[in-house]
């Protein structure tokens, strides 16, 4: 009998601490498979964040660094400018990489850093129990925005791939889904790019990952899903925002 | 070698790249500038990097990045920097990672001001960051030091697997002395086996570390590392004295202030008043034992510090009440000449006639 599914070797053979129907397993295993293919888990260095994937650093069988919040590109950076033949890889939520670590996703990006960032946007912050993120939607409802988040009230959402689309140091930013299986196959083909590029030495990589988020959204999985599809799609866009590769530099 | 003439601040550069030191990750502030522009110009000619981050908060991560993957690496700031990276210290604490981390101190609160200041006392040996922690707290007071400690200080980190900080001022780090870089005694640094740099395929993956989430775990660790600290209180107190001998009054200075002191100290000498000086070179571990000792011997302290008094807290602890522990201080940026401290000593005298 042959063997057509099995975990990643870059993943641990442990319990994951994530809700049910949470993506965050989907992007572990994707990120875990692309190192896989790339042969590269011996010489990969992954910093996980705080927030819902703080606990990334006991899932991949790579080494491992917990940053502070937000800090994870900064750490990154002293990493890979200290070793520039380790593979380096962020892994951080909206709150983490688009509030309080802005400055250093900002900055890491345009310095060109040769990183590879895996970035999830659920619109919400999950470990803390549901409040608004930088990315919240206009009139989402969360705990800190009980009344649907109002821009002029609360401000308006950021869109990190269109904004790191325009710096220089930027090899390739793409957002990308996991609600679909055609989109998971999508996401897998950005994520083994983002690596790729790495080992190419191209630049700074950022994957950005649509995901759900059901306890904290009040939905199902599959109503999640759902949601996901309906509501951020329409105001996140999946596609390849830059890659340096194509011609004239990027391609939407 | 010959001595060469250097600033302080550049001193701590030059000594910081000779102990093996290639990365250092820094942002401009002023009065310790020099150390950034100086490592600007050295480290592409030793093949290393200096990286000007985006901010303090960023550059004491990049120093971590690197720490944690087994390099060794720096940074430096003046006080409301460190401000900044206390978060990214307290980090470094709670993953047991070696730095070197200088603060040129300069007057605070807040903006405060530019010039000298060692008001930063109770916020390098209290609480550089959050949680139960100390830090090695070195405090060199010549040129001289600011390079021979700064050696030592990464020989420290790398040992006892914390960070240590050099408490400089930014008058030590704004005069030229001349200064010696021959060899130091280097000590023995165990293997980095923890840390992640890539794990080869030959073991099981490391993993750099703060948060323990079972309380008991957490206690756990702490209490380790506070073994540690009991070892480093036991093996590393460092501390110079002149004087003390026979002195009735002992002055405890660090730094900047201890140079005022030593001058103040031999003037009340000519005029009969029996003076000394203990200059505390650890600032944390404190030499508490030694003041302690003295106290047998003297009939009061006197704490001068580039502060409102926050040391003199430290020698009072220190002795235990058995004598009398005055202060005098001058802050926000303003030096005290030696006469001032001579008058000081000269009225404590006149009391205990």
């Amino acid at each position: 009998m042959s063997v057509v599914f099995d975990r990643p070797k870059a993943l641990n053979d442990v319990l994951m601490h994530y809700c049910p129907g949470c993506t965050h397993g989907i992007v572990h295993r994707l990120v875990a498979e692309a190192i896989d293919e790339l042969g590269v888990e011996d010489r990969t260095v992954g910093i996980a964040p705080v927030g819902c994937a703080v606990f990334a650093y006991n899932y991949f069988a790579c080494d491992m660094i917990e940053a502070a919040h937000g800090r994870a590109p900064a750490v990154a950076t002293g990493v890979k400018r200290t070793h520039p033949d380790l593979v380096v890889f962020t892994y951080q939520g909206d709150g983490d990489l688009a509030a309080i670590g802005t400055a250093e996703t900002v900055h890491s990006a345009t310095r060109g850093e040769n990183i590879t960032v895996i970035f999830i946007n659920n619109c919400i912050y999950g470990m803390t129990g549901g409040q608004m993120a930088p990315t919240t939607l206009p009139g989402q409802v969360t705990t800190t925005t009980p009344y649907g988040r109002t821009p002029k009230i609360q401000g308006n959402p950021v869109r990190i791939c269109e904004m790191l689309s325009t710096l220089d140091g930027v090899a390739y930013a793409a957002r990308v889904s996991v609600d679909t299986p055609a989109n998971v196959r999508t996401a897998k083909k950005a994520i083994l790019k983002g690596f790729r590029n790495q080992i190419e030495k191209k630049g700074f990589s950022i994957i950005e990952v649509l995901s759900s988020c059901p306890t904290n959204w009040g939905l199902s999985p599959v109503e999640a899903l759902a949601w996901l599809r309906e509501n951020m799609i329409p105001y996140y866009p999946l596609g390849t925002y830059k890659d340096i590769d194509a011609v004239g530099g990027d391609a939407k | 070698m010959a001595k060469v003439l250097m600033k302080g601040n550049e001193a701590i550069a030059e000594a910081a790249i000779a102990s093996g030191c290639l990365y250092y990750f820094g942002y401009p502030i002023t009065p310790q500038t020099e150390i950034s522009e100086y490592m600007a110009k050295r480290m592409p000619k030793v093949g290393g990097l200096c990286l000007q981050a985006e901010s303090e908060i960023a550059a004491i991560n990049m120093v971590l990045g690197a720490s944690a993957s087994g390099t060794r690496a720096m940074t430096s700031s003046s006080s409301p920097g460190i401000s900044l990276k206390s978060e990214g210290i307290s980090y470094l604490v709670g993953s047991d990672l070696p730095a070197v981390v200088v603060n040129v101190q300069r007057g605070g609160p807040g903006l405060g001001g530019i010039q000298p200041s060692q008001a930063d006392y109770y916020q390098a040996t209290k609480a550089y960051g959050h949680g139960d922690m100390h830090l090695i707290v070195l405090a060199p007071s010549t040129v001289q030091e600011m390079a021979s400690l700064t050696g030592e200080a990464f020989d420290l980190a790398d040992i006892y697997r914390t960070p240590v900080i050099i408490l400089a001022d930014g008058a030590i780090g704004q005069m030229m002395e001349p200064v010696d870089f021959s060899e130091r005694r280097r000590r023995e640094i165990p293997p980095k086996t923890w840390a992640t740099c890539g794990h080869g395929g030959g073991r099981k993956h490391n993993i750099v570390n703060s948060l323990l989430m079972n309380p008991e775990d957490l206690e756990n660790s702490i209490r380790d590392r506070f073994e540690r600290y009991r070892k480093i209180e036991a093996e590393e107190v460092r501390y110079e004295e002149y004087m003390t001998e026979d002195a009735d009054i002992v002055v405890v200075a660090f730094g900047i202030a201890a140079r005022v002191c030593k001058s103040a100290v031999a003037a009340v000498r000519a005029e009969g008043i029996k003076a000394g000086l203990l200059r505390p070179i650890t600032l944390w571990p404190f030499p508490s034992a030694r003041i302690l000792e003295l106290a047998d011997t003297a009939k009061a302290f006197l704490s001068v510090e580039l502060s409102m008094g926050q040391m003199v807290s430290d020698v009072k602890l220190a002795c235990e009440c058995r004598r009398p522990v005055e202060f005098y201080g001058r802050t926000g940026g303003v030096i005290p000449a030696p006469g001032d401290v001579a008058r000081k000593l000269a009225e404590m005298a006149r009391e205990q006639m």
